[in-house]
């Protein structure tokens, strides 16, 4: 490599020796995935306590005193948001992508260290914002996380002075955080590999995160306008997103703007936003599941090819959320194909993780358990996705119940298995202590179950015709009364879930206090974050000397050699037989 | 080995979940067969990928589970499997994507000979407009529309005027008779969803989208609203009515024209207030109300108001329940109003009487009552002042005890429950949102302040 990073000259090396620089102001980038980590996580617990209010009124409606329609659409919205874009956008990318990159490339950090450091700081601002929307007069808003204009600026709809307004600003300074993270993550993939590693030798996790993150860098720009235009709707009134309306019996000023442009808008950002959120959950359930099968992934190449091709066909798919919008009709049929055809690259992933275990020898371990299971569910909801990707099928299924348990079953769901397996898979690199297992099992089977006796049989409401977003069913001719008793039944798996959650804090605080040492590489991983000088590694990560690399992420078992595994940066011997790479 | 038990356990878990459950689509009742059709395609498919791909899955956990002596293959690439799995996977998307494809070519091109009818969409209501005898709609606008002018009619342009205007959440179609729904909307964003029908479509202001089909059943189905619209938007409901043409024929006869509706005359309060001599003996001289009597003030309630429900009470609508004993009471009085201009006139004399501000006789937190007026007071506005637009009547002012005993009305079905009950249906699943006696003392004791 030509170009030296800057965090490669030792001499110009920033060295941190106070607590401050060191934990709070920190430019080291394992220090900064922590902090965003926890930070993601902590607003996440606020969005899944949300969810579990949401449950309580659905399962058993007229009981809860706290919940009104206002308040209702409230946590609705805020736990979309909430889930999308500050905990998993935040955890996957700021989290695991700061921690993983430099690692897994063998840098020494980021290449701009100082905007990784300002990026979590602006992020954690925008989470501030945000949460403010609590606080101020009206609450925050309840225009469902989609915020669609007209509604969501106007009276009629929880939150929609203040609420608005923060929620609109905390957007766009989480996006001028995600940039200056997301420049760094693309810049450091691209300059700062360590010799020998070339491109097609990286590990799935840094594919998929670099692919995400270039994505992200192109959406997210999208979603930056309509918040901006929307403001201006909001305080100066101009008419962007907002024809003329009455609304609530009042003639409004706004005139000639289009609701459908901000839909356009929205989902040209949002639907790669799904991809932001799954591309990493790929590759890291890749790196997982080949590490403790102990074998080398199923068809590297097709894997890689296909997280680039996903990646580049999510902004060619985005209508397919406004199949019934009103848009042009014949739009249908471009978006149609196009969302189809993402199947294919979708389900030869899916086929070679399978084909991964196959002829493996399989360790079940904790972050097997999950990524197995995450097998499970990606499968399950991937396959729903063909019903609501085929135009028509929407007709009758848009705006129920079966969108709700699809996109939770895709997007919720199968990344947080993925999240589990990875936080367990890592933690011992993370902090240098084993996490109890028992208790990790026990995680597993309760997140696992409980989450598909959650979302199974929401799917069957969707089908009735029950609609999303309804604060109470009430009555109709054609939802029978045992639908209620599906929906208590559903609440009751929920709360389940939510509460199981507190096996995984409480096993993470244990460990961390009084867990045993972990073992260098308990795993036996081949990529390069388990090579380092120390465990947990210190910054700059490599010691005096970058790692040379000599092979692809993913020797196991290979014939001929000692071990079932061989490290990236173990030079290649006579006795054994690999192919390529 | 409890994973793969797990496994297998999930997946025929699954399929019985999927044969036996009870909750499937509702009969159809429009010519969208074919969308059903699709569906089951897409399931078997689906379901077949979804079977085939987990059992491998368990299959390969349980085979191939860690044993010490045993190694892991080393197979990085199988070129021809992988593009025999690219190459059968595309297929059954192809499968699937066609008859989508073409279903949808259906669903775009309307037919020829469809009528069109006008759905109108509002903060949480639905009205509907007919063409009329010279089968055109007329030109309509936003920035016309008022109070006496509910959907924005052009005053110039004579399609307009034999418009039929449906000033209720009731929509009629003839059985058999293909058409096509023109959407529009005067605020923000709704749905027109009927299950039965399949088929649903956004309504966007500033623009006008369709949907077309074909009733093929008659009966009254539920019309939900499908699109986030705020506060109320699960209590936006509406009904379309499939019949025979005789039938569809005689509720057209009923229903009046954009003409019609200007010609109405304003009611005469001088006449009216002969007509309040009988109220008065209940409802006071000033329209105060009287407690002893459980007769409610009249004065500040607005005269739309009081019509509608003069009307409901004379038609069955309101006092018909078996629990509403005051209601009860009121139903014969309101039959004492002979016609349309009777129930003008009266009201017009009852909007010329002053409200007094009313008494607290219930011990309510009025601070706890403001947090949960606010779901409220999205329609009744947020001095109670009531919306004529959303047909929400003036709240501040009136008694608590009335109001209470409406509460507790909605609430238990005794008043919203008749299907013709439009705006009191609304009122059923508002008001159940209040849990408990001290929640309703609570807001009633915060209006008390308004």
């Amino acid at each position: 490599m030509q170009h030296v990073a800057l965090a490669d000259r030792p001499d110009e090396l920033h060295d941190p020796q106070t607590f401050i620089t060191k934990y709070v102001w920190s430019q080291d980038h394992k220090v900064i995935a922590i902090q965003y980590g926890s930070t993601a996580i902590f607003v996440g617990l606020i969005a899944l306590v949300l969810s579990g209010l949401m449950r309580l009124q659905l399962g058993f409606p007229d009981t809860f005193d706290f919940i009104d329609p206002n308040s209702y659409l409230q946590f609705v919205t805020m736990h979309g948001m909430i889930m999308v874009i500050y905990l998993l956008t935040a955890l996957l990318l700021g989290g695991f992508g700061n921690y993983l990159i430099p690692l897994m490339c063998g840098a020494r950090d980021m290449v701009f260290p100082f905007m990784n450091m300002l990026s979590y700081w602006v992020y954690l601002l925008s989470v501030i914002i945000l949460l403010a929307s609590f606080f101020v007069p009206g609450g925050p808003t309840g225009a469902g996380w989609t915020l669609y204009p007209p509604q969501a600026i106007l009276d009629g709809t929880p939150g929609y002075d203040w609420g608005i307004i923060l929620m609109l600003v905390s957007l766009a300074v989480f996006i001028v955080a995600f940039t200056m993270g997301g420049l760094n993550y693309v810049t450091t993939v691209l300059q700062a590999r360590t010799h020998g590693m070339t491109l097609m030798r990286m590990p799935l996790s840094v594919w998929g995160i670099f692919v995400a993150t270039i994505l992200g860098i192109l959406a997210f720009p999208a979603l930056l306008v309509s918040a901006i235009m929307m403001l201006l709707d909001k305080t100066l009134h101009t008419s962007f997103f907002m024809p003329a309306v009455v609304s609530l019996g009042e003639n409004l000023s706004y005139e000639g703007g289009s609701p459908i442009l901000f839909q356009h808008l929205f989902w040209f950002f949002g639907h790669p936003e799904v991809y932001i959120v799954a591309l990493p959950a790929f590759g890291m359930v890749s790196d997982v599941l080949s590490v403790h099968a102990r074998k080398n992934i199923f068809g590297y190449r097709m894997m890689v090819w296909a997280i680039v091709i996903i990646g580049a066909l999510s902004f060619v798919v985005w209508a397919h959320h406004m199949y019934v919008s009103g848009m042009h009709p014949a739009f249908g049929f471009f978006f149609a194909t196009t969302t189809l055809i993402i199947a294919v690259p979708t389900a030869i992933k899916v086929y070679n993780w399978v084909l991964t275990l196959w002829r493996g020898n399989i360790h079940l371990t904790v972050p097997m358990l999950f990524a197995i299971g995450f097998i499970f569910t990606f499968t399950h909801g991937g396959l729903t996705g063909l019903f609501l990707g085929n135009v028509t099928i929407d007709l009758p299924l848009s705006d129920t119940y079966f969108v709700v348990a699809h996109f939770h079953m895709v997007m919720g769901v199968s990344p947080i298995m993925v999240l589990f397996a990875a936080i367990y898979h890592w933690f011992p690199l993370m902090t240098g202590k084993m996490f109890d297992e028992r208790l990790g099992k026990w995680h597993f089977w309760c997140t696992f179950l409980g989450t598909y006796a959650i979302y199974l049989p929401m799917h069957y409401l969707g089908f009735l015709g029950v609609p999303r977003r309804y604060f109470a069913m009430g009555t109709t001719d054609f939802i029978p009364e045992s639908a209620q008793s599906l929906n208590a039944g559903i609440t009751v798996a929920a709360l389940l879930v939510g509460l199981s959650q507190l096996i995984f804090l409480y096993n993470i605080f244990k460990t961390l206090r009084s867990g045993e040492k972990s073992p260098r590489n308990p795993w036996g991983a081949a990529s390069l974050e388990w090579q380092t000088a120390d465990v947990p590694p210190h910054h700059g990560n490599w010691g005096k000397e970058l790692p040379q690399v000599h092979r692809w992420a993913y020797d196991y078992s290979v014939p001929g050699a000692a071990e079932d595994f061989i490290p990236q940066n173990h030079p290649v011997t006579e006795d054994e037989q690999t192919e390529g790479h | 080995m409890k994973l793969v038990i797990a496994l297998i356990l999930l997946i025929v878990g699954t399929l019985a979940f999927h044969f036996w459950s009870p909750w499937w689509f509702t009969p159809i009742a429009s010519n969208w067969g074919m969308i059903d059709t699709t569906v089951d395609i897409t399931l078997w498919i689906t379901g077949f990928v979804f079977v085939a791909v987990n059992a491998f899955l368990a299959y390969c956990v349980y085979r191939f589970r860690h044993s010490p002596d045993r190694r892991a293959d080393y197979e990085p690439e199988n070129k021809k499997l992988e593009t025999w799995l690219t190459v059968g996977t595309a297929v059954g998307v192809a499968a699937m994507l066609a008859p989508g494809l073409i279903v949808w070519a259906d669903f775009v091109n309307v037919p020829d000979d469809a009528t069109e009818v006008e759905v109108l969409g509002m903060q949480w209501q639905w009205q509907y407009r007919l063409p009329g005898a010279d089968g055109v709609l007329g030109e309509v606008d936003a920035r016309l529309i008022s109070q006496d002018n509910p959907f924005g009619m052009s005053k110039n342009d004579p399609a307009g005027q034999d418009d039929v205007l449906v000033n209720s959440n009731e929509l009629h179609l003839p059985l058999d008779r293909p058409v096509k729904l023109l959407l529009r909307s005067k605020d923000v964003l709704h749905n027109f969803t009927v299950p039965q029908f399949r088929v649903k479509m956004d309504l966007v202001p500033g623009m006008v989208t369709y949907a077309w089909l074909t009733p093929t059943r008659t009966g009254k189905f539920d019309v939900l609203c499908m699109e986030l619209c705020g506060i109320a938007h699960y209590a936006m409901r509406g009904y379309v009515v499939v019949e025979e043409q005789a039938d569809y024929d005689a509720w057209m006869a009923q229903q009046s024209t954009w003409a019609d509706m200007q010609a109405i005359p304003a009611g005469n309060a001088d006449v009216g207030k002969t007509t309040y001599l009988t109220c008065a003996a209940c409802h006071g001289q000033q329209g105060e109300g009287n407690p002893a009597m459980n007769a409610p003030r009249l004065a500040g309630l607005p005269g739309w108001y009081i019509a509608r429900q003069l009307k409901h009470y004379k038609q069955g609508i309101r006092g018909a329940h078996e629990d509403d004993e005051y209601g009860m009471q009121m139903a014969p009085m309101a039959n004492v109003l002979a016609n349309d201009t009777a129930i003008r006139d009266v009201t017009a004399y009852i909007e010329t009487l002053h409200a007094r501000p009313a008494t607290n006789t219930l011990n309510g937190d009025p601070a706890r009552g403001a947090g949960r007026y606010v779901s409220c007071g999205a329609c009744h506005g947020a001095n109670g002042e009531g919306n004529s637009a959303l047909q929400a009547p003036r709240l501040a002012g009136q008694d608590d005890w009335y109001m209470k005993r409406q509460l507790h009305n909605f609430r238990h079905g005794i008043r919203g429950a008749h299907k013709e009950d439009t705006y009191g249906h609304q009122m059923v699943l508002m008001a159940r949102s209040l849990k408990d006696e001290q929640a309703i003392n609570d807001l009633l004791a915060y209006l008390n302040t308004l």
